[in-house]
């Protein structure tokens, strides 16, 4: 099957034979009935994780792969063909890795990363709430230190996994209102934790084998030790684990985009009406060729971004461009793989609909296309790019 | 609309009342459960909806295509499930039947659909005949006084819950030998075949129509024997115009929605209307939905006005149901940015707006058939060349 346009190394085409088979294997036979149920199965993590897939660019010295970030997405996308759900799954739970390696402590870091690498545990990350979405800086969950403890207090939305995660990267108020006064939590859910439950799953749109959560943390007390980096530093870290996401999420899209074209392709291929194959026609080969390309540019921003991250060079702006275009791309693509089914793809019978339906998370999550573009103008413009107060 | 007449903004006001009271109470649930609104049919009837393009001489409200458009959009602002099912019912069935029918057929049929006690629908497309409608395979081969009918329908609305089907099907070996009948439920081997599950308009049944030899008395034949192409084009061209108003209603309602959230919301320290990124979005589905109000009830008054016939009449029609049905469902994927993840879940209407809207891009003639039907006008033989 054609990957549209990838033009990658030999690791990355035998990380996605491998996952390429798991995922068509153990995952595509559940996904109609788990979508419909929203069931996540934590099997599947850690079956790709005893493949060696959950934890691709962490250190070998914690279970990880060594690997970069291009073969990380390579690996997300090929599971985002067959269910997006758990791309995002596998993304998230890569972000409390990325945290602690870059910020956590030895201790932290051996205790918690091999755990998540291996699969052997699902990952969560906790930044938003109810009136803090976009302005994340305004976040008001506060973590009050008496002592050894800190007292974590308020609700977080959406967070994803927020249920069967045992390690949950949480952000809260330690200090002064804005950016400089949050500070970063490790909750770890293997006993159970005082003062933390969960609060309502949201119901989606679409994404259902990944599950949406209201964390409520009501005057819950955790060691001091469970904090992540200097107090005061939580959103420079939430803002660095967000730029590696959105290169992730933006694979996501690459992936669910990919696997609507060939859906698309192979009906205009099959279906005849007038005579011929809906394909002959220019109304549906111009309307491919455009998304096709599109794809591709898509996928070189991506490998530009992840490229950039994995050679230690400044990544910000690519990431943004990259989540912006990608994301944006897959919209169209999903939309227009429904068209071209026509009726057929209207229906759940196909999997035309259920992509549309996913992709349009993709515009809204690791920082909505909006905050994309504001990260984007405001690295081409500098202050002015602040806008007007 | 600045033409309306008093009468249709009567209609306007009612239709508003009655879909803000019997169908917005229900529909995030019969969405959620694939269910049919069946009772607000006789609500419809006693209201005088079904009817609506019926001479008052037969039962029914003797209004024109601006009305029977604006039922549309109020309805489908809140409802658009059930605003297609009355679509089905009330301009592929009923409107049919009172165009077409012959006097005993008006007598049979129109009062139990006007009531609202009957569900009715119309059966057109196959499996391997959905945009070229002519490639329809389903037969009716005429045995003394009787015909025969046998093939499979499908996408058809109401399938599941309807008691008569205006139905075409082959009487002749030729692309235009299409002859019209009326079908109804419990005929010997007459189904409703397999239900569709669908993305959206999921509270409007969608199923397929089995025929297997079903013995039909000729008398249920409507028209002339091999005669329907005509009536059967020039209604898709209503259809299509009237669809165009379930656009219209997705997405003003889709625009009140996110305006009034952009108001609300706040993100750093402001209302996120006073971001630009949030203005130009509205403000381009603002001008969008109004730019294609304009053509949709213009193609309807001047179909009303006798101004549309033939090509002009189905140009016109494409044209006002392609703008339509692709701003709506760009407009509520807007909705859906503006609302972040909020528009995500199924708390707020707007994912249901945006599932929905989608159908009207590939229902009553795919967007491709539109641009189809449009190049053919101005292209003439050059675009089959």
């Amino acid at each position: 099957m054609s990957q549209h346009g990838a033009d990658s190394s030999e690791v990355i085409q035998e990380l996605r034979a491998l996952t390429r088979k798991f995922v068509e294997r153990e995952l595509a036979p559940l996904v109609d009935a788990d979508e419909r149920e929203g069931r996540f199965r934590p099997e599947i993590i850690q079956g790709l994780g005893a493949l060696g897939l959950t934890g691709i660019p962490m250190d070998p010295t914690y279970g990880g792969s060594g690997l970069g970030y291009q073969e990380y997405c390579a690996v997300i996308e090929e599971i985002a063909r067959v269910n997006a759900g758990y791309a995002v799954s596998v993304a998230v739970t890569g972000l409390p890795q990325m945290i602690l390696s870059n910020f956590g402590s030895n201790e932290q870091k051996e205790k918690y990363i091999p755990l998540l690498a291996s699969g052997a545990a699902v990952g969560a990350f906790s930044l938003s709430e109810a009136s803090s979405g976009s302005d994340a800086a305004s976040l008001r969950t506060t973590a009050k230190r008496e002592g050894d403890s800190y007292v974590i207090h308020g609700t977080k939305l959406w967070t994803t996994q927020g249920d069967s995660a045992r390690v949950i990267v949480v952000m809260a108020r330690t200090g002064e209102p804005g950016p400089k006064g949050i500070s970063t939590f490790l909750i770890d859910r293997e006993k159970e934790v005082a003062g933390f439950r969960l609060g309502k799953r949201e119901h989606k749109m679409g994404l259902h084998t990944s599950h949406t959560m209201e964390l409520v943390f009501d005057q819950c007390r955790i060691p001091a030790s469970q904090r992540i980096g200097d107090e005061g530093n939580g959103f420079t870290i939430a803002m660095s684990a967000l730029d590696s996401g959105r290169i992730t999420i933006a694979a996501t899209a690459l992936g669910i985009a990919s696997a609507a074209l060939d859906l698309a392709l192979s009906h205009a291929r099959q279906r005849e009406q007038f005579g011929q194959p809906i394909g002959a026609f220019q109304g549906i080969q111009f309307l491919l060729a455009d998304r096709a390309t599109e794809l591709a540019a898509a996928r070189l921003l991506v490998e530009r971004a992840a490229r950039l991250r994995d050679e230690g060079k400044p990544y910000s702006l690519e990431a943004a461009q990259a989540k912006l275009y990608a994301t944006d791309m897959a919209m169209r693509v999903t939309t227009d793989a429904v068209q071209v089914l026509g009726g057929s793809g209207y229906t759940t019978e196909f999997p035309a609909e259920r992509y549309m339906r996913e992709a349009k998370v993709l515009q809204i999550v690791e920082g909505t296309n909006q905050i994309q573009r504001l990260v984007i103008g405001r690295a081409l413009l500098g202050r002015l790019g602040e806008g007007s107060k | 609309m600045w033409y309306f007449s008093d009468e249709h903004r009567m209609l306007q006001e009612t239709v508003r009342q009655f879909s803000q009271t019997v169908l917005a109470p229900r529909i995030e649930t019969l969405d959620e459960k694939e269910g049919f609104h069946r009772e607000a049919f006789p609500k419809m009837g006693e209201l005088g909806l079904l009817g609506i393009t019926v001479p008052e001489a037969d039962g029914g409200a003797g209004l024109d295509a601006v009305a029977a458009t604006l039922t549309m959009e109020e309805m489908g602002a809140v409802d658009a499930s059930t605003t297609l099912s009355y679509l089905a019912h009330t301009i592929l069935c009923v409107n049919q039947i009172s165009n077409n029918g012959s006097p005993e057929q008006k007598k049979k049929y129109l009062p139990k659909l006007i009531s609202g006690e009957h569900i009715g629908g119309m059966g057109m497309s196959e499996p391997e005949a959905g945009s070229d409608a002519l490639g329809m395979k389903t037969k009716a081969e005429k045995k003394g006084d009787h015909y025969i009918l046998t093939g499979t329908k499908t996408w058809i609305t109401n399938g599941p819950d309807g008691e008569v089907f205006y139905l075409y099907a082959k009487t002749g070996p030729g692309r235009k030998d299409v002859s019209t009948f009326l079908i109804e439920k419990g005929m010997a081997g007459f189904s409703a075949g397999k239900k569709f599950s669908k993305m959206g308009m999921r509270a409007s049944p969608t199923s397929e129509l089995i025929l297997n030899d079903v013995k039909v008395a000729a008398t249920q034949r409507v028209g002339e024997e091999g005669g329907s192409i005509k009536q059967m084009m020039r209604n898709l061209d209503l259809e299509r115009i009237t669809i165009a108003g379930i656009s219209l209603g997705i997405a003003r309602a889709s625009i009140e929605y996110a305006t009034k959230y952009a108001t609300e919301r706040k993100a750093f320290g402001k209302p996120i209307g006073a971001f630009q990124q949030i203005q130009e979005r509205l403000a381009e589905a603002s001008a969008w939905y109004e730019a294609c109000r304009c053509l949709t009830y213009d193609a309807a008054a001047m179909w009303d006005r006798g101004l549309l016939t033939g090509k002009a009449a189905s140009t016109m029609a494409a044209k006002a149901k392609l703008q339509s049905a692709q701003m709506a469902t760009q407009v509520a994927l807007d909705a859906i940015q503006i609302l972040g993840g909020y528009g995500y879940t199924r708390e707020f209407p707007v994912e249901r707006y945006m599932r929905d809207a989608k159908l009207i891009e590939i229902g009553a003639g795919t967007n491709e058939i539109m641009r189809l039907v449009i190049a053919r006008q101005l292209l003439g033989e050059a675009a089959d060349a």
